[in-house]
């Protein structure tokens, strides 16, 4: 059953047209990678789902009820957890206050996430005083992946989470990604084609704004031509 | 050191007034990257508003509490109807919060008259304590705990309170804010009420301690705590009050010793701290408390 769905959606930043007529789903307890060069629409697509840059036409369906021309934080409490590129990390917040503030305006059973994601993410509860903006990348990212796990309640966005880290810690973020598909759906935006591939269920391509291919993400790891067409894999 | 004493005293008296209009201005401009200019036309209804409550009513609390609430429905008219729309964009900001500025400041007049009025001091804070030649006025001691008090009150509700670290998230990153499911556009109308009632509030306060309010005090009050602001580092509440002491103190010092230089002395403190610091003393991305 698809949790999330997009259809048709077109988004102009300013003058440029951007996103152009993007059509994908997302089914439940999945994980469904969204690949595609720099610049090809990958984090506006993300963007367009929290209503960040809202689409001049088409639609974003969430269980069933459409969320596309509502504001961020109402698309929030439906349920969806978002991790931006730049991590958005709130610098002079504690670990603790920060995940506090994830639990805010959270559904579900938040003491309960909260216990999880500090057993899949020790290092969290190691600097739980600390100032996040004291923190190493990777465990930035891990406090965003696990304040974005606490606030929502059924899907995760998580865009690029690789971006700058070393090997060893993208390997340890990404099993930890797969183990969250145990209890929450996610999509995710990411370049890195080997690691990406390790644990997504679901594949699309974007490219210059439009979805070129999409399908089993078994399936792509065997199409070479296109993985170097469109993602310079050879 | 008698001279010492009633300088510091006055110095940092002031000092308490000027951050209870840079409180609101510095969380403002900290989370809804707003420059305000109205903030000073809010501080002049409070004085005038407060002025004339406790001559209608003899009661000073009363006066406070009119001011404030005065202060806030200006506020959220400001924000609702003048603000909202401009979101965004510091030029227009600039352009229509100077208009607000005016319009709050000449329909003063409408209500009051173009003259100054006088205030008089409440009968229980009349007169001053001495100590050995150390003259020290009531109402100056009665501001200073006033004062401290919201500064405390502000810091526990920014440091210890769900809508404080709401704020103080707000104030680093409004959509990530959003993206947690939290209605930003209520935390904006909060920080404004908020900063409103400060601003009333001081004005209030001042009324009684300049013993007289006119319709243009407010833009005057604008321009210092905006230089508090900007010495203290945007967004800052610590800042503003670090610098809103220095301010005053160094105020009250030269006014007494360099009479001549005391109205550069703000504008030499901004360069200094702008040359050496240009984010301002306390001033760094993202720290509101």
């Amino acid at each position: 059953m698809s949790l999330l769905k997009l259809d048709n959606l077109e988004t102009y930043l300013g003058q440029y047209h951007i996103l152009q007529g993007v059509s994908m789903s997302v089914e439940e307890g999945s994980i469904t990678v969204l690949f595609g060069r720099n610049g090809a629409g990958k984090t506006t697509t993300l963007r367009s789902i929290m209503g960040f840059n809202p689409s001049t036409t088409g639609s974003v369906h969430y269980n069933n009820q459409r969320i596309s021309g509502i504001s961020t934080h109402l698309i929030s409490r439906k349920g969806i957890g978002y991790v931006p590129e730049n991590q958005g990390i709130f610098s002079a917040l504690t670990v603790e206050e920060t995940l506090n503030l994830a639990k805010a305006k959270s559904k579900g059973e938040t003491e309960e996430k909260m216990e999880w994601m500090l057993e899949l993410f020790p290092d969290l509860k190691k600097f739980w005083r600390k100032k996040s903006g004291l923190l190493s990348g990777g465990q930035k990212q891990m406090l965003a992946i696990a304040r974005a796990y606490i606030n929502g309640d059924g899907l995760l966005l998580i865009d690029e989470p690789s971006k700058g880290l070393s090997p060893i810690m993208v390997e340890k973020l990404m099993e930890s990604i797969l183990k969250m598909k145990e209890k929450t759906t996610i999509l995710l935006v990411e370049q890195n084609f080997l690691m990406a591939s390790e644990i997504g269920d679901y594949f699309y391509i974007m490219d210059d704004g439009k979805i070129v291919h999409k399908g089993l993400m078994q399936d792509l790891k065997e199409d070479k031509a296109t993985c170097q067409k469109y993602l310079g894999i050879a | 050191m008698e001279v010492f004493i009633n300088l510091l005293v006055n110095g940092v008296s002031t000092g308490l007034l000027i951050f209870l209009l840079a409180a609101g201005l510095t969380l403002i401009f900290g989370l809804m990257s707003v420059l305000n200019f109205a903030h000073g036309g809010l501080f002049v209804w409070g004085a005038f508003s407060g002025a004339w409550i406790y001559k209608e009513t003899n009661s000073f609390l009363l006066a406070i509490v009119g001011a404030i609430v005065i202060g806030m429905a200006l506020g959220w008219v400001l924000e609702r109807f003048l603000i909202r729309p401009v979101y965004g964009n510091h030029v227009r900001q600039l352009l229509i919060t100077l208009g607000g500025m005016l319009v709050l400041s000449e329909s003063i007049k409408i209500f009051w008259g173009p003259n100054p009025i006088r205030v008089n001091l409440p009968g229980w804070l009349e007169g001053s304590y001495q100590f050995d030649g150390i003259i020290i006025i009531k109402y100056r001691v009665f501001v200073i705990v006033v004062g401290l008090l919201l500064y405390l009150a502000l810091w526990l509700l920014l440091s210890r309170t769900q809508i404080g670290l709401m704020i103080r998230a707000g104030v680093m990153d409004k959509e990530m804010v959003q993206a947690l499911g939290i209605n930003v556009k209520g935390l904006f109308t909060f920080v404004f009420l908020l900063g409103a009632a400060l601003a009333a509030l001081g004005g209030a306060l001042l009324a009684p301690y300049s013993g007289v309010v006119f319709a243009e005090m407010g833009m005057q009050y604008a321009i210092l705590a905006f230089i508090v602001v900007i010495i203290g580092g945007m967004g800052s509440l610590q800042g503003s009050a670090l610098a809103s002491l220095i301010v005053g103190v160094a105020g009250a010092f030269m006014a007494y010793y360099i009479p001549d230089l005391s109205l550069a002395l703000n504008m030499l403190l901004l360069a200094i701290v702008l040359l050496v610091k240009p984010t301002g003393l306390m001033g760094e991305k993202g720290s509101a408390v």
